[in-house]
């Protein structure tokens, strides 16, 4: 598993074919979520597009007209750009400031639409949770959930990481 | 015995002065806690869209970690409600609230 890491201004990482492929296939998911009109009530876009005003329905109402299609649009882009970026095959990335603050977010949102799916919660401790799962069904799809919900939280933690340095 | 003199002074008009709230100042943004973002970014993010220092973000981000939620800015409501829809963009999840 390959992370990202500092060289001189960029943030750099060497993707294998494989994690490219796990990355590759969470932003195209991501992408699909928002490109289609989305499921207001799909709790992963509940918590991508979150009520300023929860306790006021007509508030938010009027708030989400002038704010959401702006915010869904950057969503996409931001998703399609890391598609851009990352070949199918892998390989170097390299991303300047301003990119790498992309990936950040483009990283946040798959996770959050992720972890929100699998129930991720305060005391979720991943390691245990694949353990359970692989006891379960070594073949379940939640085991290979978790196992890129976890890969992509080591993949964000080391680009704040680069890029904070 | 000086309750006149009592009731004549206490009650002062100066509260209900201070009670009028000064209403381009009164919003806040709210960020609440959640089981996915990483304390790193967050802090990172309090820094980017605030320009606050690396201690007030980490304190601010601790404080959502801890105690559940964090004011992290305040002011005019437009201007909470710009903060709030930032935040959604780098995926906190921000309300805004007038106290």
């Amino acid at each position: 598993m390959m992370l990202f890491h500092r060289a001189g201004d960029e943030c750099v990482a060497r993707f294998t074919p494989e994690d490219a492929q796990i990355l590759r296939q969470s932003m195209a998911s991501l992408a699909a979520l928002l490109a289609d009109d989305p499921d207001p009530d799909d709790p992963a876009v509940e918590r991508l597009f979150p009520d300023v005003y929860p306790e006021d329905p007509v508030q938010q109402a009027e708030f989400r007209r002038f704010t959401e299609a702006d915010l869904r649009t950057a969503k996409l882009d931001q998703a399609r750009t890391v598609l851009t970026d990352l070949l199918e095959g892998g390989g170097e990335v390299r991303l300047k400031e301003e990119r790498a603050e992309l990936w950040l977010r483009a990283l946040t949102d798959v996770r959050l639409a992720l972890g929100t799916r699998l129930g991720v919660a305060d005391d979720t401790e991943l390691r245990a949770e694949i353990d359970e799962a692989v006891g379960r069904n070594p073949d379940s799809p939640r085991v290979v959930q978790l196992t890129v919900y976890a890969y992509l939280t080591y993949l964000q933690e080391s680009l704040v990481g680069a890029l904070t340095e | 015995m000086g309750s006149v003199a009592d009731t004549q002074t206490a009650p002062s008009p100066t509260p209900d002065v201070i009670e009028v709230p000064d209403l381009d100042r009164a919003w806040v943004t709210i960020v609440w806690n959640d089981p996915v973002n990483l304390m790193s970014y967050v802090t990172w993010v309090f820094q980017k869209l605030f320009g606050y220092s690396k201690e007030k973000a980490e304190k601010l981000m601790l404080d959502v970690h801890h105690k559940g939620r964090a004011i992290v800015s305040s002011g005019a409501r437009e201007r909470m409600e710009y903060d709030a829809t930032r935040l959604h963009g780098y995926g906190l999840w921000a309300t805004v609230d007038q106290p």
